[in-house]
C-alpha cells in the first residue's frame, strides 16, 4: 500500500502531497497492521501520521471506527521505538475526544510517566492528564506530585503545564499541590519557574493576599524567565488597579524597573503595563514612552508594530505624552509592513499640532495612490477624527478628500469618504456649500446605488436650507433621467423637500414631478404622484407630516412592529392598528467617530441586530405576572444601588411600560460563602404608586447575577405624578455554605440589607426621537397646546452646562446639533424632541441666555395637554 | 463515558480566561500553510475561538489572503487577533495570539518553531522534506506549546525532546531495496531448488 502511493507519488513530481489523497477508511484498514507480530515500527509510524494529518483536517472519525483504531494503536505499546511511543501520544491526545474508553491506556501511560525514560516521561504525563478526570486524578495524585518536582526540567514542566489544564475540572485536588509549585517556583530551570508561576496563581487568583505576598516574594527573589516576569508584571499591574494602590506602590516600582531589563520583552510588557494603567501621570508614562521610541526603529518588525500599537493607545488618551516620539513615526509611514504604517499615520494624525496638518497631508497624498482600498479607508477615518479636531482646518480636508473622491476605489473607501464629508458638513456650517457642491459632482458619475441615495437624501435634507438651493436641483434632475429606479426614486423624494421649503422653487419642482409621474418604475410614479398632490395641497403641516418627518420609518423599532402587527392579526377587532402602541427605537447615540479600529480590519460593521430594548422586551414577556401589560415603552440605563466592592452589588434597570413600570433588580452576590435564597427588593414609595407584584430570584448562588422584579402601578388618578422616590431594601434567605463546594447547609435565616434609593424622573417617561427638520415638526405639532415658561437657573455657570443639564433631565433627543454650543455665544437655542408614554409627541424649544446665571424660557408643545403640563412642572 | 466527555469540558473553561487577566494561555492557533493557502498542519488551543473547521478554514485562508504576498512582513492584524509568520520557500508559518498579547511572546513561539523544523529537516524546509518528515513536525508543536501554554522556547531543548531523527533513506527507497532482496533470495531459493532436481533425475 505505501509502496503504491510513494511510487505514484514520485510520478507526479515533488510538488504532490503524499497526503492528499488519503481515504479515511483505506488508512484505518491499514492499521490493522498494529496486530501484526513482530511490530514493524516504520510502517506503523507513517499511519499513524496519516491518522493525525486526517484528524488534523477535519476528517470525522465515527466513534466506533475511532475506537477501532485506539485499541489496536495501544498494541503498539510493546514497541520500544522512540518516535513511535511519542506518536502514540499523540495519538491518544487526539483521539481522547472522539474514541470510546480511552482510560484503557492508563496503566501503560502511568507506566511510562513513571519510568526510567525520560523522553517519556514528561509526554506521557501530559496524555495521561488529557484522559484523566477528577475520580481518576486522585488515583495518580501522588505520581503528579512527584513529577511537579522532578529534576528533570520537561517532567516538571510536563506536570505543572497539565495541573494548570485541570485547574477548572478538579480545583480542589490540584490546589492541594501548591507546596509541590511552590519548591518548582525555585528551580533554576526557566520555563518551570514560568509554569510554576503560572500555575501558583491560577491557584491563588481569588486570593489577594496571597496573590501580594507571593509577588513581593518573586519580585524580590527575581527570576531568570522572561516569560516568568511578563507575568508578574501582568499579575502586579492587575493587582494595582484592583486595590487602587497610589503609583508610590513597590509594585509600580517593580513594574517600572523592568523597562531596564535586559530582554525586549519584559522592557515591552512593562512599557505596556504602564502605558493601560488607569490615570497615569505624564511624567510616569515618559519612561514608558522612551522605550517604545526606542523600539520604533528597531529592525524587527514584530518590536516595531508593538510599539506603534502601544503609542497609537497612549496617544488616545495622553497625545502630548507621544508628540517626543513624532519623527520617528513619521519614519515609519513609509514601511514596508502595513500594519505598522497604518498605526504610524493614524497615531500621527492623533498626536500632530494643527500646523503640522497641511505638512501630513501632503506625505499622506504622496503614498495614498500606492495603499490597498482597505488601509485608505483607515486613513479616511484618521482624517475624519483630525477635522473633528481642528474644524478650523476643514478646507484643507476637504479638498484633499474630493480629490481622493475622484481616484479609483472601491465601495468601502468611496462610502469612507462621503461619510466623512458628510459629518464636516454637520460639524461645521461654513463648509456646507463647498461640501455639498463636491458631493454633487461626485453623483454625477457614481456606481454605488447605496451612496447615491445616501447623498440625494443629505441634499433634500439640507439643499433647500442654502442660500441658494435652485443650483442642486440640476444635479438632483439628471438622476431622475439617467440613473437606476433606486436612485431615481431617493431623485423624486429629493425634489418634494425642496418644493416644500421653497415657495419660489414650487411651481419648477411641480413641473419636474410631472415629469416623474410619467417614470417606467412604479416606486418613482408612486412617490412623484403622492408627492404631487400633498405639495399642491400647500398646507405646511401636511409638509412637514409627510414629506420631512415620516414617522413610520423614522422612529419606531422594526421587531417590536414585526411583533405588534402580529398581535394585532391575532386578535380579530374594529379598531385600526394604533401606531402609537409601537414600541419606539432608541435613538442610535451619535457617538461614532471617536475611535477607530487600530489597524486596517476587514471588521464589518455591527449588524443591526435586536437593539437592547428589544432583548428585555423579550426577557419580560417570558414572565407570565407581566403578561398583559402592553409593549415596552422604554428601558433605562441601569443605576447603582449600592457601592462597589459591597457584599452584595444590586443596580436596577427602569421599564416603563404604559400603564405601569417593571423594576428589575440585578444582584449578584460576593461572599462565597454564602447562598441567598427567595431574594427580592422591596419597595416602599413616596407617592401614590403602587406595588403590585414582587418577583423574587429563587437561588443566587456566588458569583453568578441573577434578577429579581418588582411591578408597580402608575397612578391613574394623577397623571401629573410623574417622579417618585423608592426607599429599597434587600430581603433574602441566607444558608452559609462551603466555598470550595457551594454545598449549603440546610438552615438558613432571613436577612434584609438597606439599598439607596431609587428615583423614578420625568425622563423616565418620555423616549427619545430624532426629528430630522425640527421646524417642520414644530409646525405639524401646532400650538394648540403650548405653554411658555422662563426660570432662572443660578447654579449653571456655562450654556454647555445648562444643556447638558436640561437633555439628562427631560431625557430628550437633541435636534439639528443643537446640543453643541458654539463657542464665545451668549445665548443659544436647544430643540428637544421625544415622545410621551402613552405616544404622545412632545417637543420643546429652550431658548438660553447667559448673564450672570442662565436663564431659560421653555416652551413645550404637544399632542396632549397633560404631557405639557407634567414637562413645566417637572423643569420647575 | 465521563472519561470522554471530561476533558472536553475542562478544555472548553480553561480557555474562557479574559485576555487582560494574566494567564499562561498565550497561544490561540498554530498552523503552517502550503503556497497555495492549503492547510497542512494547524491546531487551534482556544475553543471559543473558531469551533468549527469551516471557520477555522475560513479564517486560515483570510489571513493568507492578508499575507502571502508581502514577503518581508511578519506580522499583521486579522479579524482581531495579533499574526506572526514567516515564510520559507513554498511554506508560511503562523503564530495567532490576542490583539492584547506580547507580540514578542508570540514571535518567541514561532522563531522556536521556525528553528527546530530547520533542526530536524537538516534546513530544508519546505513542503516535501516537511511532509515526509510531517511526525517529527507534529512532535515539534506538541513540544513547544501545550494547549496554549508556552512549554519551551529554546529550540535547542525542543530538539533534544523530541530526538527525531529526520529520515536519511526514505522509506520508498528501503522498501525497493527490501524487495529486490526478496526477490533474490526467492530466485536463488527456486535456483536451489531446480538444481536438487536435477541433480535427483540425474542420480536416477
Amino acid at each position: 500500500m505505501i509502496k503504491k502511493f510513494d511510487k505514484k507519488d514520485e510520478e507526479s513530481g515533488s510538488g504532490s502531497n503524499p497526503f492528499q489523497h488519503l481515504e479515511k477508511s483505506a488508512v484505518l484498514q491499514e492499521a490493522r497492521i498494529f496486530n501484526e507480530t513482530p511490530i514493524n515500527p516504520r510502517r506503523c509510524l507513517h499511519i499513524l501520521t496519516k491518522i493525525i494529518y486526517l484528524l488534523n483536517q477535519g476528517e470525522h472519525f465515527g466513534t466506533m471506527e475511532a475506537t477501532e483504531a485506539f485499541f489496536a494503536m495501544t498494541r503498539l505499546f510493546q514497541s520500544n521505538d522512540q518516535t513511535l511511543r511519542r506518536m502514540c501520544y499523540l495519538t491518544i491526545k487526539e483521539m481522547a475526544n472522539i474514541s470510546e474508553d480511552v482510560i484503557i491506556v492508563t496503566s501503560s501511560l502511568t507506566k511510562d510517566m513513571t519510568g526510567k525514560e525520560d523522553v517519556y516521561r514528561g509526554p506521557a504525563i501530559r496524555a495521561l492528564c488529557r484522559i484523566t478526570d477528577t475520580t481518576m486524578l486522585q488515583a495518580i495524585e501522588r505520581y503528579m506530585k512527584q513529577a511537579i518536582v522532578d529534576k528533570v526540567p520537561s517532567v516538571s514542566s510536563s506536570a505543572l503545564v497539565s495541573s494548570l489544564h485541570m485547574v477548572k475540572m478538579s480545583y480542589d485536588v490540584v490546589k492541594r499541590w501548591v507546596n509541590e509549585a511552590q519548591e518548582a517556583a525555585s528551580s533554576d530551570n526557566i520555563m518551570v519557574q514560568y509554569h510554576a508561576l503560572g500555575l501558583l496563581y491560577h491557584l491563588r487568583k481569588n486570593d489577594r493576599l496571597a496573590v501580594s505576598k507571593m509577588l513581593n516574594k518573586f519580585t524580590k527573589s527575581g527570576l531568570k524567565s522572561p516569560f516568568a516576569y511578563c507575568m508578574l508584571i501582568r499579575i502586579a499591574s492587575k493587582l494595582l488597579e484592583e486595590t487602587e494602590a497610589g503609583h508610590d506602590s513597590p509594585l509600580f516600582d517593580f513594574i517600572e524597573s523592568c523597562l531596564r531589563n535586559k530582554h525586549e520583552m519584559v522592557v515591552y510588557e512593562a512599557a505596556s503595563a504602564i502605558v493601560h494603567m488607569p490615570n497615569c501621570t505624564a511624567r510616569e508614562l515618559a519612561p514608558a514612552v522612551s522605550v517604545l521610541q526606542l523600539f520604533c526603529s528597531s529592525p524587527k518588525a514584530a518590536l516595531r508594530y508593538a510599539a506603534v500599537r502601544t503609542l497609537n493607545k497612549v496617544a488616545m488618551k495622553h497625545p502630548s505624552a507621544v508628540t517626543a516620539c513624532n519623527l520617528d513615526l513619521e519614519n515609519l509611514i513609509t514601511d514596508s509592513n502595513r500594519s505598522i504604517a497604518t498605526l504610524a499615520i493614524t497615531t500621527l494624525l492623533k498626536t500632530g499640532s494643527e500646523s503640522s496638518v497641511d505638512r501630513l497631508m501632503k506625505q499622506i497624498s504622496s503614498f495614498v495612490s500606492e495603499i490597498s482600498d482597505e488601509f485608505k479607508v483607515v486613513v479616511v477615518q484618521a482624517i475624519s477624527a483630525l477635522c473633528q479636531k481642528y474644524p478650523r482646518k476643514h478646507s484643507v480636508m476637504m479638498n484633499f478628500l474630493s480629490n481622493m473622491l475622484r481616484d479609483d476605489g472601491g465601495f468601502e473607501y468611496k462610502r469612507a469618504i462621503v461619510d466623512c464629508i458628510i459629518s464636516i458638513i454637520e460639524e461645521n456650517p461654513e463648509s456646507k456649500e463647498t461640501g455639498l457642491a463636491h458631493l454633487c459632482e461626485f453623483i454625477e458619475d457614481c456606481e454605488h446605488t447605496v451612496l447615491a441615495t445616501k447623498i440625494l437624501h443629505l441634499l433634500g435634507k439640507e439643499g433647500p436650507r442654502t442660500p441658494s438651493p435652485s443650483k442642486y436641483i440640476r444635479f438632483i434632475f439628471n438622476r431622475v433621467v439617467l440613473e437606476s429606479e433606486a436612485v431615481r426614486a431617493a431623485a423624486v423624494s429629493a425634489l418634494a423637500k425642496f418644493g416644500a421649503q421653497n415657495d419660489d422653487l414650487l411651481p419648477s419642482v411641480l413641473v419636474l414631478m410631472q415629469r416623474c409621474m410619467m417614470d417606467s418604475d412604479d416606486e418613482v410614479r408612486d412617490r412623484a404622484t403622492f408627492y404631487m398632490n400633498v405639495l399642491q395641497q400647500k398646507q405646511k403641516a401636511l409638509n412637514a407630516a409627510y414629506i420631512f418627518n415620516v414617522r413610520l420609518c423614522l422612529s419606531v423599532s422594526v421587531p417590536g412592529l414585526e411583533k405588534s402587527l402580529h398581535q394585532y392579526t391575532l386578535e380579530p377587532t374594529e379598531k385600526p392598528f394604533d401606531m402609537k402602541s409601537v414600541p419606539l427605537a432608541n435613538t442610535p447615540i451619535t457617538e461614532q467617530k471617536t475611535e477607530f479600529a487600530p489597524v486596517a480590519t476587514s471588521k464589518l460593521p455591527e449588524k443591526p441586530g435586536p437593539t437592547r430594548q428589544d432583548i428585555y422586551q423579550e426577557q419580560l414577556a417570558a414572565i407570565p405576572e407581566f403578561q398583559g401589560l402592553g409593549s415596552l415603552f422604554k428601558t433605562s440605563e441601569a443605576v447603582q444601588l449600592t457601592e462597589a466592592e459591597t457584599e452584595y452589588v444590586v443596580r436596577c434597570v427602569k421599564h416603563t411600560f404604559a400603564r405601569h413600570m417593571v423594576f428589575q433588580f440585578d444582584c449578584t452576590n460576593t461572599l462565597n460563602d454564602q447562598l441567598l435564597q427567595k431574594v427580592m427588593v422591596q419597595m416602599e414609595p413616596s407617592e401614590a404608586y403602587e406595588v403590585l407584584h414582587y418577583v423574587p430570584a429563587a437561588n443566587l448562588p456566588y458569583s453568578q447575577p441573577g434578577s429579581c422584579y418588582s411591578l408597580v402601578r402608575l397612578p391613574e388618578d394623577d397623571p401629573t405624578a410623574v417622579s417618585c422616590t423608592f426607599s429599597c431594601t434587600l430581603k433574602y434567605l441566607v444558608k452559609d455554605c462551603d466555598p470550595n463546594t457551594g454545598e449549603p447547609d440546610d438552615d438558613g435565616y432571613d436577612d434584609e440589607y438597606v439599598l439607596e434609593d431609587l428615583e423614578v424622573t420625568v425622563a423616565d417617561h418620555i423616549q427619545k426621537v430624532l426629528k430630522p427638520n425640527f421646524a417642520a415638526a414644530w409646525d405639524e405639532v401646532g400650538d394648540d397646546f403650548e405653554k411658555e415658561e422662563t426660570f432662572a437657573l443660578a447654579s449653571v455657570r456655562t450654556l454647555d452646562e445648562a444643556v447638558g443639564n436640561i437633555i439628562s433631565f427631560l431625557g430628550m433627543q437633541p435636534c439639528e446639533r443643537s446640543d453643541k454650543v458654539p463657542e464665545n455665544k451668549n445665548s443659544h437655542i436647544l430643540f428637544l424632541a421625544g415622545v410621551f408614554r402613552g405616544g404622545h409627541d412632545v417637543l420643546v424649544r429652550s431658548r438660553l441666555a447667559l448673564a450672570d446665571g442662565v436663564t431659560m424660557q421653555v416652551t413645550v408643545r404637544s399632542s396632549d395637554e397633560t404631557v405639557v403640563d407634567i414637562i413645566l412642572a417637572s423643569v420647575g | 463515558m465521563t472519561a470522554q466527555t471530561c476533558p472536553r469540558q475542562h478544555q472548553r473553561t480553561t480557555m474562557e480566561i479574559a485576555s487582560l487577566e494574566p494567564s499562561l494561555y498565550t497561544v490561540k492557533a498554530v498552523f503552517i500553510l502550503d503556497n497555495d493557502g492549503n492547510r497542512l498542519l494547524s491546531k487551534y488551543y482556544d475553543k471559543e475561538l473558531y469551533p468549527s473547521m469551516k471557520e477555522q478554514k475560513n479564517f486560515e485562508k483570510n489571513v493568507f489572503n492578508k499575507t502571502h504576498k508581502a514577503d518581508t512582513d511578519e506580522i499583521a492584524f486579522v479579524e482581531g487577533m495579533t499574526i506572526v509568520y514567516k515564510c520559507s520557500i513554498d511554506l508560511f508559518f503562523y503564530v495567532v495570539g490576542s490583539s492584547q498579547e506580547n507580540e514578542l511572546m508570540l514571535m518567541a513561539v514561532l522563531n522556536c518553531l521556525f528553528e527546530s523544523l530547520g533542526q530536524i529537516l537538516r534546513k530544508n524546509v519546505e513542503r516535501r522534506c516537511l511532509l515526509d518528515n510531517l511526525d517529527g513536525v507534529f512532535l515539534v508543536v506538541d513540544e513547544i506549546i501545550d494547549g496554549g501554554v508556552i512549554l519551551e522556547s529554546d529550540p535547542q531543548q525542543v530538539i533534544q525532546k523530541v530526538n527525531y531523527r529526520a529520515d536519511e533513506n526514505p522509506l520508498s527507497e528501503q522498501s525497493v531495496a527490501q524487495h529486490i532482496t526478496d526477490k533474490l533470495a526467492m530466485t536463488s531459493n527456486i535456483m536451489q531448488s531446480a538444481k536438487e532436481q536435477i541433480k535427483w533425475s540425474i542420480l536416477k
